[in-house]
């Protein structure tokens, strides 16, 4: 039951570069705590995250345990044209969120 | 009128029983202990964590459950209207259990007996991201919780816990909170124990909890037996914390460290 | 069997298997050298200058469990000149590898933020690709109060 919270401008003029801040909830287990009995807790992370601008990617970052739990990223992109921005994060155990944003370049 | 009249007077009785606590005029949050980062980190709700819980109870506000088939919107509407200022006056009375309950507790009742579902566990996803959800619509209004003679002596067994030297450490919450705040304690800055932000994102947890489990941290903390989630000594404790705090204003979800 | 009969036989196996005192468990760290492998792993072995890439940590954090930083590059961002990917590194996490960003020209500009986790006051270390190919590099140290990484899980 992942949520994602993503934060991106509406409108932009053409050439604009845009901030896109982007929240997931995750809990970022880095496989180096153990229980009240010693047991390690097994890796649990995402490991990579792709952002895409009408099908191109424009950013990508690999992740590993030193990101923090619940992973915040803010990066730039220039508004080229109006469209779809695509979020995807991956991850240990096969998780996989995407996420999608509409932007209007005038 | 006179119900006016006999609650300040009480108020007013309470304000000097009290004494040996921290000068309304000096009270500070615990947002203003933090370093510049965190601050900024707590102001965005952008980059908040605790936004995430939040968003995930605005969903659940809209979803239908139990065999009563009803979502809070049914009966609340916008939680932005319904539920201002509802955060800031609990714990509250609950004429039906005769006492005092909590935020969660009220949540759960309404769950039980208007939806007919089970109670969401104490410190659950759902139980925290409603409770998140309905804290966030009294950011920046005042804490007042309201103390008339039904109240009182609830008030008076919160006071009574948090001035009672507890667990093997022997320690009472005001020998810290009300006598060494602003001091160091084991490399971290001891703060008054307002309870404007709850629930909060705490560094510590990495996700957002409630102030029953920064209670429960805490007493765990002073080698004393933590009170059960929900017991009443936790809610009386809440109720006095509220009451200390009266007039600061709610910053939920808070970010701490 | 009795209490004081049952110990005395315990206490005889332990001495005999070696057991007695307390056993630790070291949990893994990094070190600076393990740090610098870690980077040569990464890029190769080209010379990495310092300068250019800016890593933006505060001095003093009182929670490592989430730690901003940022980091900017000075480049223009261009079609043929601009920042391929940012690296970052720790010294004495448990083990030495954070993120890397990859970028481009339609990134627009260099700055990208995040929040990570520093297990002990430390050194972090940003090295970042342009499009020629050339490395350059920063570092930045932080006080952490509580360290992340090595507290027990529930």
């Amino acid at each position: 039951m992942a949520s994602a919270l993503i934060n991106v401008p509406p409108r932009a003029k053409r050439g604009e570069i845009v901030e896109i801040k982007t929240l997931i909830s995750h809990v970022m287990e880095t496989g180096f705590r153990r229980t009240q009995v010693g047991a390690v807790i097994p890796r649990n992370i995402i490991r990579r995250f792709v952002c895409s601008y009408n099908g191109a990617e424009v950013f990508s970052a690999d992740l590993h345990p030193a990101i923090s739990a619940n992973p915040f990223i803010v990066f730039s992109t220039i508004a080229t044209e109006s469209g779809t921005l695509a979020f995807e994060w991956t991850g240990d155990n096969g998780f996989s969120v995407k996420e999608t944003a509409a932007i209007t370049v005038e | 009128m006179r119900r006016l009249l006999i609650a300040l007077g009480l108020l007013a009785l309470a304000a000097s029983a009290f004494a040996g606590e921290i000068a309304l005029s000096d009270r500070r949050s615990g947002y203003e202990l933090m370093g510049r980062e965190l601050r900024a980190m707590q102001d965005d709700d952008t980059a908040n964590p605790g936004m995430l819980w939040v968003l995930e109870g605005a969903a659940l506000w809209k979803r239908p459950t139990g065999a009563a088939s009803r979502a809070c919107v049914d009966c609340h509407g916008e939680a932005a209207v319904s539920m201002k200022g509802v955060a800031a006056h609990h714990p509250a009375f609950d004429a039906a259990k005769q006492r005092p309950v909590s935020l969660d507790q009220r949540i759960n009742n309404c769950r039980v007996d208007r939806q007919q579902a089970p109670p969401l566990a104490y410190e659950s996803r759902e139980l925290l991201a409603l409770g998140a959800y309905v804290a966030r619509q009294s950011r920046g209004l005042p804490i007042a919780v309201t103390i008339d003679d039904r109240m009182r002596p609830f008030l008076d067994a919160g006071h009574a816990i948090y001035e009672r030297r507890q667990g093997q450490l022997n320690l009472a919450c005001s020998q810290c909170h009300d006598d060494n705040w602003g001091r160091q304690l084991a490399g971290n800055l001891i703060p008054q124990a307002h309870p404007t932000g709850y629930p909060l994102y705490r560094l510590e947890w990495q996700s957002l909890g409630s102030l029953q489990r920064r209670l429960r941290g805490c007493l765990t903390g002073i080698r004393a037996e933590a009170y059960d989630y929900g017991a009443p000594e936790l809610v009386d404790l809440e109720l006095y914390l509220m009451w200390r705090a009266r007039g600061m204003t709610m910053d939920a979800p808070a970010v701490r460290p | 069997m009795e209490r004081r009969a049952f110990l005395k036989v315990a206490g005889g196996v332990a001495a005999g298997l070696g057991l007695t005192g307390i056993v630790t468990v070291k949990p893994a760290r990094a070190t600076p050298a393990e740090m610098q492998e870690a980077i040569r792993a990464v890029v190769g072995s080209a010379r990495i200058t310092p300068g250019k890439v800016k890593l933006e940590l505060p001095p003093l954090i009182e929670n490592g469990n989430a730690v901003p930083l940022t980091v900017t590059v000075d480049s223009p961002m261009t079609e043929a000149e601009h920042v391929r990917v940012v690296h970052v590194f720790t010294e004495k996490n448990p083990q030495p590898y954070v993120v890397s960003f990859h970028l481009g020209p339609r990134a627009g500009r260099a700055r990208v933020s995040t929040r990570m986790r520093l297990a002990d006051s430390q050194n972090v270390v940003a090295v970042c690709q342009l499009s020629d190919g050339s490395l350059w590099s920063d570092s930045a140290a932080v006080v952490v109060t509580l360290a992340a990484c090595l507290e027990d899980g529930i």
